[in-house]
C-alpha cells in the first residue's frame, strides 16, 4: 500500500483512489443515531449517571447494607435487620451524641445565618477598601479546616490559651475558664468555631442575594416613610428568603454531619461531650472496627437530613409556582 | 556502583545461562525454606524474588524522631539483604487504624502493617499466621513479655510478631517533691495525694490527661481500677465485674485526687499537652513514656528550669504508678508487627521481619531509643545500653514485666477492644472527676456500657 501512496505521488487525484476510503455508510448511521432525542439523551446522561453511581448510589446503598449486617473489619457479615440501630437507640453514649449534634446543629446554624445577614447588609454598603474586605472575610473558608481548628485548639489550651492569658492579664478572670476541659464549654467552644469557618459562605451567598434587590424598591420604601427596620422586614428579608432557605438547608446538612473540627479539637471528649454522630460512628466503625454499628449510626442521620431537603424542596417549589 | 557482596569478577562478567540460573536460584529457594533468613545469609546471595517486588511497611510516627531516622536508613540495607525493594512509611499513630481498615476492606495495601496492643484480635481474620517467625525470635531471646500472649496471639497462633513496649513511667521534677518533703517518689496512691496536694498549692499540680487520647489516658485510667482491684470482666471474659467496691473505690480517690492534686484542664489534654506543660514548668509529674526526658535532654539548651539550668537533669521517673490497696499493674503501649492476608509478598514479609528483629539490626533501633521502647523480649534487659544510659531511664529496664492489657481479668478480645475504642473507663473517671456524675454513678454508668458490649 505504502508503495501504491509513494509511485502515484504525484498526482492527487491518483493519491485520492490510493488512500483507504473511509465507508461513508457509519457516520450517516451515527447521525441518525444522534438524531434520536431518545439516544442522544442518553448519550449526554450517561457521564453523570455514572458519576452518581459510583459516588454517590453505591456508597450510599452499601452503607445501608453494612448497617444492617453484622460486618466488622475483615469479616463478611450477616443481615442482622435493624439490631444495629436497635443497640445504638439504646447506647447511652449515642443518645448523648444524638442531643449533641442536634444542639451543635442548631445554635451554629442559627449563628452563622445572623451573623452572616448582619456582615452581608454591612458588606453591601459602599465604603473604602470595601473588596479588601470582602475578599480577607472569605479566609475562614479558604483556609482547610484541619489547620484552622488547630488554630483555635492553641487558643482554647487547658494551659497555654491566649484568650485565658489575655482576660487574666486584663484582670477580668482569676482562674483559668475551662474551654474545652468543660464538657458545655467544649460544646460551645466547638459551636463558636464552626461558626467562624461558616459564618463567610452566609454572608458572600446572602450578600449575592442581596446585589440583584433592585434598590429603586428601597428608595420607594423609604419615599412612603419606611425606616431602616421596615425597609428590611418588608423588602429585604422576603426578596432575600429563597437564597436564605437554601444557604440554611446546606449549612444543616454540613454542620450535622461535621467531622473535622470535632475530631481535631476534642476528639469527641470530655467524657463523650462533644461527640457528633459523624465522630461517634467513625469511633466505632474505626477504632473498634465495627463497620455495621458504625454505618447505623451514621444512617442516623438520613431521616433528618431527609426532612430538611424535603422542606427546602417544598418551598422552592412553591416559590416557583407562585 | 555498588561493590557487589562476593568478589566473584566471573559471575559478574560471565553470562548467566539458563542452567545456572536455576542451580543458583534453585539452591537459595531450598536454604530458604530449610534455613530463613539464616540459610539466605549463608548461601551469600539475595533470595530470587522476582525483580522489582517490593515491600511496604507502615509505622507510626516515632515520638523519638531518631528511632525513625535509624530505621528509615536500616531500610536499603534491608532491600540489599533480601533482594527486594523494602519502604518504610511512617504515618500520624491515629491515622494507623484508618489506613488498616482501608486496607482490609478494600484488600490492597502495605503488606506489613505496625499493630498496637491487642490489634491481632480485632483484625484476626485478615492476617497471615507468623508464628514461625514469633517462635524463633521467642526461641532465640528468652520469650516474649507475658503481655504479648493475650495481645498478639490468637488461640495457639502468633497473629502479629511482637516488636517492642513503651514503658510509660511517671516523670517529675526531683526537686519540687523535695520542696513538700518527699524525698523519693510516692509508693502509695494515699502518699501522692498528700505530696501533690501541697505542689498544686504552690501552683505545680499533677498533670494528667482524661481526654479521649490513645496512649496517656487509657495507660492511667486502666492501672488505677487494677491497682485498687477493679476489673472489667471475671477470668470468663463474660461477666462485667465492674461494679465493685474496689471500682469505686478507685472513682472516689480519683475525685478527690483531681481536685486537690490535678492540672484540671487535663480532662481535655491529648497525649502531647502533658510534654509541653512539663517542659514548660506548668506541671510537677506526669505519667508519660520515657519522652519528656529524652527530648529535655537532647534540648537543654531550650528546655530549662526556673533557676536557668538544663531541666532533664531535675527529672527522675517512677517506673509505676503508686500502688493501691490490690497492688500496681501498669498497662504499657505493645507494639507488634503483623503480615496482611491480602498481600502477595507474605513470605518476603515474613523474611523482613526476621532481618528486622537480628540482633545486630534491631540493636542499633534499640540503643538509640535510650529506654523509651524497649524489646518485646527479656534478654534485652541484659543489653549494655541500660548501664550507660542515664539513671531516670533505667527504670524502664525492667518496666515491661508486670504490664496487663485491658479486658483484664479476662482474655483481651475484640470486645475489651470494643470498650478501650469508647473510652469506657477513662470516660467513668472524667464523668466523675468533672462532677457530672457520682462515683457510683459513674460505675454503674460503665457497668451498663460494658454489659451492652459483653452481652
Amino acid at each position: 500500500m505504502a508503495n501504491h501512496v509513494l509511485e502515484d505521488a504525484g498526482s492527487a487525484a491518483q493519491l485520492e483512489v490510493a488512500l483507504p476510503h473511509p465507508a461513508t455508510s457509519k457516520p450517516a448511521r451515527f447521525e441518525r443515531f444522534l438524531e434520536n432525542e431518545r439516544f442522544l439523551a442518553f448519550i449526554l446522561l450517561a457521564p453523570a449517571v455514572i458519576l452518581l453511581s459510583v459516588f454517590i448510589a453505591y456508597p450510599f446503598v452499601m452503607g445501608v447494607w453494612l448497617s444492617l449486617s453484622s460486618t466488622s473489619v475483615g469479616i463478611p457479615g450477616q443481615f442482622v435487620g435493624i439490631r444495629n440501630f436497635v443497640k445504638a437507640w439504646n447506647d447511652s453514649i449515642f443518645q448523648q451524641t444524638l442531643r449533641n449534634t442536634f444542639v451543635y446543629t442548631f445554635w451554629a446554624t442559627l449563628f452563622k445565618l445572623t451573623l452572616g445577614m448582619w456582615l452581608a447588609l454591612l458588606l453591601n454598603r459602599h465604603f473604602r477598601g470595601k473588596r479588601i474586605v470582602r475578599a480577607s472575610m472569605l479566609l475562614p473558608f479558604i483556609i482547610p479546616t484541619v489547620l484552622s481548628t488547630f488554630a483555635w485548639r492553641w487558643m482554647f489550651d487547658p494551659t497555654f490559651s491566649v484568650l485565658n492569658w489575655v482576660l487574666y492579664r486584663g484582670g477580668f478572670i482569676m482562674t483559668k475558664l475551662p474551654f474545652l476541659s468543660d464538657g458545655a464549654w467544649a460544646l460551645w467552644c466547638a459551636i463558636i468555631v464552626n461558626t467562624w469557618r461558616g459564618m463567610p459562605f452566609f454572608a458572600i451567598t446572602l450578600l449575592a442575594g442581596l446585589q440583584t434587590i433592585n434598590p429603586d424598591l428601597h428608595e420607594a420604601a423609604s419615599l412612603d416613610g419606611a425606616g431602616a427596620w421596615h425597609r428590611f422586614w418588608h423588602v429585604t428579608w422576603p426578596l432575600l428568603k429563597p437564597v436564605t432557605i437554601v444557604v440554611v438547608v446546606f449549612s444543616i446538612i454540613q454542620t450535622f454531619s461535621d467531622f473535622q473540627l470535632i475530631y481535631v479539637l476534642t476528639g469527641g471528649g470530655p467524657a463523650n461531650s462533644t461527640h457528633l454522630l459523624a465522630t461517634y460512628a467513625y469511633q466505632l466503625g474505626v477504632a473498634a472496627g465495627l463497620l455495621g454499628e458504625g454505618a447505623a449510626i451514621s444512617l442516623f442521620m438520613f431521616p433528618v437530613l431527609l426532612v430538611v431537603v424535603w422542606i427546602q424542596l417544598r418551598y422552592l417549589r412553591r416559590l416557583e409556582g407562585v | 556502583m555498588a561493590k557487589p557482596e562476593h568478589d566473584d569478577l566471573s559471575t559478574l562478567n560471565a553470562v548467566v545461562n539458563r542452567r545456572d540460573f536455576l542451580r543458583v536460584t534453585g539452591a537459595v529457594g531450598v536454604v530458604a525454606a530449610a534455613g530463613g533468613l539464616e540459610g539466605i545469609l549463608a548461601a551469600h546471595r539475595a533470595p530470587a524474588y522476582a525483580q522489582g517486588t517490593k515491600l511496604h511497611m507502615v509505622r507510626w510516627v516515632d515520638f523519638i524522631p531518631e528511632a525513625d531516622v535509624e530505621l528509615k536508613r536500616q531500610m536499603p540495607e534491608a532491600s540489599k539483604a533480601l533482594g527486594a525493594e523494602v519502604t518504610l512509611e511512617t504515618i500520624n499513630a491515629n491515622d494507623l487504624q484508618p489506613r488498616i481498615t482501608a486496607a482490609i476492606q478494600s484488600g490492597s495495601g502495605a503488606d506489613i502493617f505496625m499493630f498496637q496492643y491487642n490489634w491481632a484480635q480485632l483484625y484476626a481474620n485478615s492476617v497471615v499466621d507468623v508464628s514461625d517467625v514469633a517462635n524463633e525470635i521467642a526461641k532465640a531471646e528468652g520469650g516474649f513479655y507475658d503481655v504479648y500472649t493475650p495481645s498478639a496471639k490468637v488461640g495457639a497462633r502468633w497473629l502479629a510478631v511482637p516488636h517492642s513496649i513503651i514503658g510509660n513511667a511517671v516523670a517529675y521534677r526531683r526537686s519540687w517533691l523535695k520542696e513538700v518533703g518527699a524525698t523519693e517518689y510516692p509508693k502509695t496512691w494515699d502518699e501522692a495525694r498528700k505530696v501533690f496536694s501541697q505542689l498544686k498549692k504552690k501552683g505545680k499540680p499533677y498533670g494528667q490527661t482524661l481526654g479521649h487520647t490513645f496512649g496517656d489516658a487509657p495507660t492511667f485510667a486502666y492501672p488505677v481500677l487494677w491497682n485498687f482491684g477493679g476489673a472489667e470482666t471475671d477470668a470468663s471474659g463474660k461477666k462485667v465485674v465492674i461494679n465493685s467496691k474496689g471500682a469505686v473505690e478507685s472513682v472516689k480517690f480519683m475525685q478527690a485526687f483531681w481536685k486537690e492534686a490535678c492540672d484540671e484542664g487535663g480532662l481535655a489534654w491529648d497525649d502531647t499537652n502533658n510534654n509541653r506543660a512539663f517542659h514548660a514548668g506548668e506541671i510537677s509529674a506526669s505519667l508519660n513514656g520515657a519522652s519528656i526526658y529524652i527530648v529535655a535532654k537532647r534540648q537543654k539548651d531550650k528546655i530549662k528550669d526556673e533557676k536557668g539550668e538544663p531541666m532533664y537533669q531535675d527529672i527522675d521517673h517512677a517506673g509505676l504508678l503508686p500502688a493501691g490497696p490490690a497492688g500496681q499493674f501498669p498497662l504499657y503501649l505493645n507494639h507488634s508487627h503483623a503480615v496482611m492476608k491480602y498481600s502477595k509478598n507474605q513470605k518476603l514479609a515474613k523474611d523482613f521481619l526476621r532481618w528486622l528483629h537480628k540482633k545486630e539490626t534491631f540493636e542499633k533501633w534499640f540503643v538509640v531509643n535510650e529506654g523509651y521502647s524497649v524489646a518485646a523480649t527479656t534478654v534485652w534487659e541484659k543489653h549494655s545500653m541500660w548501664d550507660k544510659i542515664d539513671k531516670p531511664l533505667q527504670v524502664f529496664r525492667t518496666a515491661a514485666r508486670k504490664t496487663r492489657i485491658f479486658g483484664h481479668a479476662g482474655p483481651s478480645t475484640a470486645k475489651a477492644t470494643e470498650a478501650f475504642s469508647k473510652y469506657i473507663i477513662v470516660d467513668m473517671y472524667a464523668n466523675a472527676v468533672s462532677g457530672k456524675m457520682s462515683a457510683e454513678a459513674a460505675v454503674k454508668w460503665a457497668e451498663g456500657e460494658l454489659k451492652k458490649i459483653y452481652g
